[in-house]
């Protein structure tokens, strides 16, 4: 094939690792997404809580600063756990935001325009595609949590010297785990709603929904059964739960470290086998 | 990068069956079975075709798209096996699908992606590195009559356009074989010519295989040398189109004027075979050194007027009706 000739030729020149082929769907998904001038916008406005961190965490290292006015004593100033889960928890409510814009657009035009057996009729298997889809998403959702967290703490280091390093440095982990935790929540829930919906607006709307719903629903079991097992039911509980624990800070919340992780693994099972029913070629119509 | 430019046919885990000329059929069936929920869609195919171009022929529901998602391995066989350019459908499966290029039947594509951004994903999904890809992106739609318009949204395209798109994104990548399902459904008659004399030209230019799927006699008809005709999940009719258009060449339909009985005994003497038929008309099969003008000299000379001659020649819709009129 070619231009000027117009025949059909056939290609014979190199091809690209077939492990690395998800990330082409990566690379154009992140395209498409960064086109949108409010997600943009929104991805930029995630920064501002980190950026005044920053300045909390230089402010906190000042000496000259909080010896003239005398805040050490006063103990207002702390750079702690409780610092870092709060940062934690302010980003995390950002990346849902984030979410609610950026996840259902990632699979369901494709469903919707039928695109779907062009990417399988490929050697390109399906386990792929959620993958190249999951990944851009994880990676923005990066961006806004560990990330700029993982900076706040090597800052507040590099100002505090290496004994708080030391001393601290379970936090990072703790940072790591819980945003790859919610990282994975938010994407295999967007990912699994907008392949059920086909309809990025409903798709949207059925994220917050799920929030929501799940925590009226999960009040609503409580007060029927009298039981706190209802708690299962409200994702951002079981997160609150989880980070409580991770952060060592104390918590009144009534479910389990236990009953939290069965949950949320669940949660995130229900999606997969959602995502695997309706990622597919063609639906087979029983 | 991998260098796997050329594309070899034998997969390390399939052992092919060679044609006649050493070369894997095209698309070898073996009791090829498929179940989707209760219903049996695809009921013991069993046949072996190598033209350069197969028609897949039947009624709606007969289980010509089945067959072709069964072949790219979007649906499990149930039983039976089959193999596409020498490869198994069950275990090489990722091989078939870098071999071939799909060209499905309903809309398929992303609306909001220009055509050139859309073929070139496609390319880099079937491996072609980012510039290849983008290069051939635009080759094959300049091939296919888009290519004034490739930077527009693809869904702002019309029907004949989203069609010409798909073929696009199926033949950018080069494949060795093309499945095409039903690519004339909702053209305009120039556009469906447009359609049609570019899988001739891909059929002529000998790089590639291509399988029609298609209700349409008439597009299988110019489009293809073999064709495969299902009903009802089986198979009940297999042929090659070029083999019997030539066969059909020898025989002859003639109504005449005058004697019949001296341009039989004329015809014969010739070393043709020749039947009588109410009407003055006659049946001719002719001899392999006999050409139609002898006929035409002979008549002339027996003082014979041919006022009608016919190649009695089986079209494409002979052949399926009398396919379909088989009993299961």
């Amino acid at each position: 094939m070619s231009v000027h000739k117009r025949s059909y030729r056939a290609y014979a020149g190199p091809l690209t690792a077939e492990w690395s082929r998800f990330l082409v769907l990566q690379r154009y998904a992140r395209e498409s997404m960064f086109r949108s001038r409010i997600q943009t916008s929104l991805f930029v406005l995630c920064f501002f809580y980190p950026v005044l961190s920053l300045a909390f965490v230089y402010l906190a290292n000042n000496a000259s600063f909080l010896t003239r006015f005398d805040i050490r004593a006063a103990g207002i100033l702390r750079i702690d756990a409780q610092f870092f889960l709060t940062l934690t928890s302010v980003q995390n409510v950002l990346a849902f935001i984030l979410t609610i814009f950026s996840g259902p657009g990632l699979i369901s035009p494709d469903l919707a325009n039928g695109a779907l057996p062009l990417y399988f009729c490929r050697p390109f298997s399906r386990a792929e595609y959620i993958l190249g889809k999951a990944s851009c998403l994880a990676i923005l959702l990066s961006w806004v949590t560990w990330v700029p967290e993982l900076v706040l703490f090597a800052v507040q280091s590099s100002l505090a010297g290496f004994g708080w390093f030391k001393a601290n440095l379970w936090m990072a982990g703790s940072i790591m785990l819980i945003s790859w935790v919610w990282i994975a929540v938010l994407c295999l829930l967007s990912l699994a709603l907008s392949a059920w919906v086909r309809w990025r607006l409903v798709a949207g709307a059925l994220l917050l929904g799920v929030l929501f719903v799940g925590a009226g629903f999960g009040q609503a079991v409580n007060r029927i059964l009298g039981t706190d097992y209802g708690y299962v039911f409200d994702i951002a509980n079981l997160i609150a739960t989880i980070s409580c624990r991770l952060f060592g800070v104390a918590t009144t919340l009534p479910i389990s470290q236990t009953e939290a992780w069965s949950a949320l693994l669940s949660i995130c099972a229900a999606c997969l086998l959602l995502l695997w029913r309706k990622v597919r070629a063609y639906e087979v119509v029983k | 990068m991998t260098s796997s430019g050329s594309i070899a046919f034998q997969a390390s885990g399939g052992q092919p069956a060679a044609g006649p000329h050493g070369v894997p059929p095209v698309i070898n069936l073996r009791e090829l079975s498929v179940r989707l929920g209760k219903r049996d869609i695809l009921k013991s195919l069993t046949g072996s075709f190598s033209g350069r171009s197969i028609g897949l022929l039947g009624p709606n529901g007969a289980g010509k798209s089945t067959l072709i998602n069964t072949l790219l391995g979007f649906y499990p066989p149930s039983g039976g096996s089959a193999e596409v350019l020498g490869l198994d459908i069950r275990r090489n499966s990722r091989e078939i699908r870098a071999l071939t290029g799909y060209m499905p039947e309903n809309d398929a594509f992303v609306s909001k992606m220009s055509a050139v951004t859309f073929i070139r994903m496609m390319a880099e999904l079937s491996g072609l590195p980012p510039g290849a890809a983008l290069e051939r992106a635009h080759e094959a739609l300049f091939y296919v009559g888009l290519g004034e318009a490739r930077y527009r949204k693809l869904g702002a395209y019309s029907l004949g356009m989203k069609q010409m798109a798909k073929l696009a994104q199926a033949i950018v990548h080069g494949p060795k074989l093309i499945i095409l399902d039903e690519p004339t459904n909702g053209l305009d008659p120039p556009a469906r010519q447009r359609m049609i004399r570019l899988i001739r030209e891909m059929r002529a230019s000998k790089e590639i295989h291509i399988v029609l799927c298609s209700h349409l006699l008439r597009d299988v008809e110019e489009c293809c040398e073999e064709v495969l005709i299902l009903k009802q999940g089986r198979i009940v009719h297999q042929s090659n189109l070029e083999e019997e258009r030539r066969t059909n060449r020898r025989f002859l339909e003639l109504e005449i004027w005058g004697d019949p009985g001296l341009l039989t005994g004329a015809i014969e003497r010739l070393g043709c075979e020749c039947a009588l038929a109410p009407g003055n008309r006659l049946k001719v099969i002719l001899a392999p050194e006999v050409e139609v003008r002898d006929v035409y000299r002979i008549a002339a000379e027996q003082d014979v007027r041919i006022r009608r001659l016919n190649f009695r020649r089986d079209t494409l819709e002979d052949i399926f009706l009398k396919a379909m009129e088989t009993p299961q």
